[in-house]
């Protein structure tokens, strides 16, 4: 067991319970955060977009070549993933994390 | 009111849970014109996610989007569906009574006027739109200088372009404006394209030749006064800024989902969904039914195989309001002649 820090987009921080094999996306979803996750965690539509916090970018996988196409279809920092790229696993207790605002 | 195409049932949404109904419908003798605002059929399927396996379907123990959405063509083939793509419908309206519903449904872009019995909305998570990047004001600049198609290439014939984006769309764009606008920058998040090899080719030599620009960055901002672009700020990933010159952007970030004008019929939407009963997946406006992602009800999945499931009942009560008078039997694909005559099949 353990929590992630979701901060939404009018900046309030929320602390979500977190399960062990949940996409960070789903675990934001079933909170019922904002989080729009269009294509369902197959990689294909970038709306599960989330910046990182810095000191947490070293401990996920680094984003496949996949992750990264998706990318470039959002406004991204040098923070940027897709929440329903990581898994969520102990080692990510605490992991910080900031809905990227959307289009409109 | 001559100009109208008359049928049973306008179904609008041309994904795999709109194709099906369109079975459904045929075995029941309901002729259907289906509306969809992408240029293909298919859907997310199709748009998202055409070559990702799918496992959930049944009968397939693995099938493909695009797979699934051909065989679905090939499975309403027998019913002659009329298909009414890269339209969007814009309003509709009900002008018949509970009893008997009748709808006057309108798509925006060339106009088509539907009359019909039954509307079923099978539209997933809304119209397919371009994606709009969250750059502060940047509605201030669309359709003066912000586009986010090209619809004609002569308006930007000496302009100052920037384009932004990695894919296909900002690569064609880039090589085919290239040589008609007076400078034209790219914009791109990082120094990989997924685009067309040889596209991606032609824009480094052009860049290598002194053509044209690349910039490695984000748009963090936008100038000009009265909507009219005078440049942009670009953000590369050390954080420093620079300004791009331009009087045209034109941002090329894919397709999302918005559900657009549906919010407005009267449907008494639960968090962007239509609420429908389980009986016959009907809304709160009779002869208005939803199926697939769009609906909502107690233990909902939206998975695809339950939109099939909404529209085999929805087609139920839809027989109801196209023939009132008739009987309806249910029978089985296996053992009636009058269903395999339908579908071209009998002996």
């Amino acid at each position: 067991m353990g929590v992630i820090h979701v901060t939404d987009r009018a900046g309030q921080r929320h602390t979500l319970e977190a399960i062990e094999g949940w996409r960070v996306m789903e675990i934001i979803r079933d909170w019922g955060l904002p989080i729009e996750g269009l294509c369902g965690g197959a990689c294909e539509c970038a709306t599960c977009h989330v910046f990182v916090a810095e000191e947490w970018m070293d401990k996920l996988f680094p984003p496949t070549e996949e992750e990264e196409d998706q990318l470039d279809t959002v406004v991204t920092k040098s923070s940027s993933r897709l929440s329903c790229q990581i898994l969520w696993t102990p080692e990510l207790d605490g992991l910080e994390v900031t809905l990227a605002p959307t289009g409109d | 009111m001559t100009d109208h195409i008359e049928t049973d049932v306008v179904i609008i949404g041309a994904g795999p849970v709109g194709l099906f109904a369109v079975f459904e419908l045929g075995l029941l003798d309901i002729k259907c014109h289906l509306i969809d605002i992408l240029p293909k059929v298919g859907g997310q399927c199709a748009e998202l996610y055409p070559e990702k396996p799918i496992y959930d379907i049944p009968g397939f123990p693995m099938v493909t989007g695009q797979g699934l959405v051909d065989n679905l063509m090939a499975q309403v083939e027998p019913f002659n569906p009329t298909f009414h793509l890269n339209e969007m419908v814009e309003s509709l309206e009900s002008i018949g009574t509970p009893e008997a519903p009748l709808f006057r449904v309108k798509t925006s872009e060339n106009g088509t006027t539907f009359v019909c019995k039954s509307v079923i909305i099978a539209a997933g998570g809304g119209s397919f739109q371009p994606k709009k990047p969250p750059i502060d004001n940047i509605e201030a600049y669309e359709g003066t200088s912000v586009f986010y198609a090209v619809r004609k290439m002569e308006m930007f014939r000496g302009k100052k372009v920037l384009i932004v984006g990695g894919g296909d769309s900002a690569l064609d764009w880039t090589v085919n404006l290239q040589p008609i606008v007076k400078r034209l920058t790219l914009l791109h998040r990082r120094d990989a394209f997924r685009a067309a090899p040889h596209t991606v080719e032609k824009m480094r030599s052009l860049v290598a030749a002194g053509d044209m620009d690349l910039h490695l960055g984000q748009v963090s901002a936008l100038k000009g006064d009265n909507h009219v672009l005078e440049g942009a700020v670009v953000r590369k990933d050390d954080g420093s800024e620079h300004l791009v010159d331009c009087d045209v952007m034109l941002p090329f970030f894919g397709l999302t989902m918005k559900l657009g004008p549906i919010a407005e019929w009267g449907l008494n939407l639960h968090e962007n969904l239509i609420p429908v009963d389980t009986e016959k997946f009907e809304t709160n406006v009779p002869g208005i039914f939803a199926i697939g992602d769009i609906n909502t009800y107690p233990g909902k999945l939206k998975l695809i195989l339950s939109g099939f499931h909404e529209g085999a009942l929805a087609a139920q009560k839809v027989h109801r309001y196209v023939y009132p008078e008739k009987k309806l039997l249910f029978q089985y694909t296996t053992s009636s002649t009058s269903l395999q005559k339908k579908l071209g099949v009998a002996a």
